[in-house]
């Protein structure tokens, strides 16, 4: 009898840890978002192998849109959840420097022409411009929150303002297109591979991270000024230079994305390209459970996040919601999420648990 | 020898200005200097006082909207809903006008229940759950931009007969007018909204000056422990600032309806940057405590200022607008910055 008590009460116990786990918060919503696709139309999860247009296989299927879109996501989530970590806050011109780095991109391969035949540089050299270029725009806003002490969400307004007119700027507010199908690779298929290219970037780019943060004190470093600045100062390391460092590398992450993004349609619209995208990191890194304040952090359950929140977004647009009312379902998803995590209301439920397990011990004293 | 005294008391007056004064002064100067440039670059077109209430008619709203910014602003906080709460209640009101047929006066009380309803919940969850305000506002910011879309997708105009009649009416400013080159004389005019602006411009002045709740705000941006120690109720405050801000987009909405006269997702587009930009360039500090409305007022002035500037100039590509207010932005955030750190090393 006792014992059975006992072992009801670990089993209890063990529920509770589970929910104060990191990697429940995403793991929960995933569940509840497949078990609600199951349920209104299976058909969600089927996976078909078809062909393109050019004749080669293909993956297709809403899992496979999730995988592809997401990864873009997951690239940025590694970056917002850095910046988030050390200074805070977030940054929201992400959308608008994505449109800068592809605008630099199609700049380099086309030169002045708005459709040339063949491309005026290598693929690469491209992107290493586009590189450098927002790891600039990212050192000016990291520079802005590190050594002028701006609030992060106001620095980077200012890139948000004037991003996207950057970025028609730099092309004249032209359109060029490329006709070279060996530009598209990065952001459909390679030919022959029926998985989409952007997997396999982020793929990539979370296998560097994840060297990064492991041979490297990066990782600690930003923890710990985003726990205490001045302690961490105390401690010789210098917390203006480590939150510079987040926010260039979350330029190099737009620029990942930037080249993704151009790559898929093999041209740029600048008033659209990745509209609205720093809303899905910072839910992504929000969703991973990661305080938005600042500190601790785990990279595996914001890049998981990141997915959730595509597979969300596709599940909306299955449903025909229209892509513009979008925002208002998502808006709902975050005031939960940011509502449950908030320590306030955390606090009284545990306070609510004690006063439950308190009632629950008086009772059985009696 | 009563000059050099009262010069010296000039300097020491000037060295211990409050950083409210200092910044205040700061706007002012910039925006004469603004004026000046448009008046010696574009022609003396800028002399004429109908181009001066041209740009009070155009930013109308924007001065609501930035003082209602400012006022969270003083109490520590940042509210970037405002635009496109403004997009909702236009299309909210456009549509109950035109398509329900409803009359003005309950369209008005729409748009008040829209800004409260948003006020409160936004309100609760800073002051009462304690969530950084940026995330609120920026989930009521997406939440208004798919609601507009949910009420109506497409732009349409307004034909409703009382509406269109209070649209349309002008108030004649006596003694303002001009005469065009046939010597016949033009009445200057502004438009309904433009009172309502400066009615709550003095409002908010007089709130912020002489009543408790605005010292309050003050004291809460200032610092909130300290403020709590002297028996302010913080969270109240807080919940009061972010209710009134989005009454007064609420406000600033119908005022930018009435200018405009038609409901689409796209009106106000960035209006929140603008009320931002305005309030900092108008002296109302990131960091909380310091802020003015006449600031605030001046603020937007500059900023339309400006902008009538670069599109004079023939540079009116619409992405050179958005590159100089954000220049400008960045600008006065380096300026508070600088103050910041003045202050710092004044303490040391």
């Amino acid at each position: 009898m006792t014992s059975n008590s006992l072992k009801k009460k670990s089993f209890v116990q063990k529920l509770v840890a589970i929910t104060r786990m990191q990697l429940f918060i995403p793991v929960a919503a995933l569940l509840v978002l497949v078990v609600f696709n199951l349920i209104a139309d299976p058909s969600f999860f089927a996976i078909k192998l078809g062909q393109n247009s050019a004749g080669q296989p293909v993956f297709s299927g809403y899992l496979i849109t999730i995988l592809d879109y997401g990864s873009e996501l997951a690239i940025l989530a590694i970056g917002m959840t850095l910046v988030t970590s050390a200074s805070g806050g977030q940054d929201i011109s992400v959308g608008a420097a994505i449109a800068i780095a592809g605008s630099v991109i199609l700049k380099v391969l086309c030169g002045n022409e708005s459709r040339p035949d063949h491309m005026k540089a290598p693929i690469i050299v491209a992107f290493l411009v586009a590189c450098v270029v927002a790891m600039i725009f990212g050192a000016f806003n990291g520079a802005l929150v590190a050594f002028f002490k701006i609030q992060p969400m106001v620095a980077t307004l200012i890139l948000f303002t004037a991003g996207r007119s950057i970025a028609a700027w730099i092309n004249n507010n032209e359109l060029p297109i490329i006709s070279d199908e060996s530009f598209s690779y990065f952001g459909t298929f390679i030919p022959g591979c029926p998985i989409p290219t952007p997997v396999f970037i982020a793929a990539a780019c979370m296998v560097v991270i994840f060297l990064v943060l492991k041979f490297t004190n990066l990782g600690l470093y930003s923890q710990s000024v985003g726990i205490n600045p001045s302690s961490s100062r105390l401690n010789g390391i210098n917390p203006a230079v480590v939150k510079l460092i987040t926010y260039v590398i979350l330029g190099l992450c737009v620029a990942v994305v930037g080249l993704i993004k151009v790559s898929r349609i093999s041209t740029i619209n600048y008033s659209v390209v990745a509209k609205d995208i720093e809303m899905d990191a910072i839910l992504a890194v929000a969703l991973g459970g990661n305080a938005l304040s600042g500190g601790k952090f785990s990279m595996p359950a914001s890049i998981m996040g990141a997915y959730i929140i595509q597979f969300l977004t596709t599940t909306l647009y299955k449903f025909n919601v229209n892509s513009s009312a979008l925002p208002a379902y998502k808006a709902v998803v975050v005031i939960i999420l940011v509502v449950l995590s908030a320590p306030v209301v955390r606090e009284k439920f545990n306070q609510l648990k004690k006063s439950r397990t308190s009632g629950k011990t008086v009772k059985e004293a009696a | 020898m009563e000059n050099s005294v009262s010069s010296r008391s000039l300097k020491s007056r000037l060295r211990r200005m409050s950083d409210t004064n200092l910044l205040l002064i700061i706007t002012i100067v910039v925006f004469i200097f603004m004026y000046a440039m448009a008046v010696v670059f574009l022609g003396s077109g800028f002399l004429k006082p109908q181009n001066f209430f041209n740009i009070l008619n155009e930013n109308a709203s924007l001065i609501i909207l930035s003082c209602g910014m400012s006022l969270v602003m003083i109490t520590g906080g940042i509210d970037i809903s405002v635009g496109q709460l403004t997009s909702l209640v236009c299309m909210s009101c456009a549509v109950f006008l035109d398509m329900k047929g409803g009359d003005v006066g309950t369209s008005m009380c729409i748009a008040l229940l829209i800004g409260l309803a948003f006020g409160v919940v936004q309100g609760y969850l800073v002051a009462y759950l304690e969530i950084q305000p940026f995330i609120v506002s920026l989930a009521g910011l997406f939440f208004a931009k798919g609601m507009t879309t949910i009420v109506n997708a497409t732009q349409f105009n307004v034909e409703n007969q009382q509406f269109v009649a209070m649209k349309n009416t002008r108030i004649t400013v006596p003694f303002m007018g001009s005469y065009n080159k046939k010597g016949v004389y033009i009445p200057a005019y502004i438009e309904i909204g433009v009172i309502v602006a400066i009615a709550v411009v003095i409002l908010l002045f007089i709130l912020l000056r002489w009543t408790r709740l605005g010292r309050n705000f003050y004291a809460v941006g200032g610092n909130a422990q300290s403020a709590r120690l002297l028996g302010i109720n913080v969270k109240r405050t807080k919940f009061m600032a972010h209710l009134l801000c989005s009454l007064l987009a609420a406000i600033g909405g119908y005022v930018y309806f009435m200018h405009v006269g038609s409901g689409s997702p796209s009106h106000a587009d960035g209006a929140e940057m603008n009320a931002i930009a305005s309030s900092i360039i108008g002296g109302t500090m990131l960091t909380g405590g310091v802020g003015n409305i006449v600031g605030t007022f001046f603020g937007v002035l500059s900023l339309s200022t400006i902008k009538n500037i670069v599109s004079s100039l023939g540079l009116d590509e619409a992405w050179w607008t958005n590159i100089t207010v954000a220049f400008m932005l960045c600008l006065f955030l380096l300026v508070q910055s600088l103050v910041l750190r003045r202050k710092a090393g004044a303490k040391k």
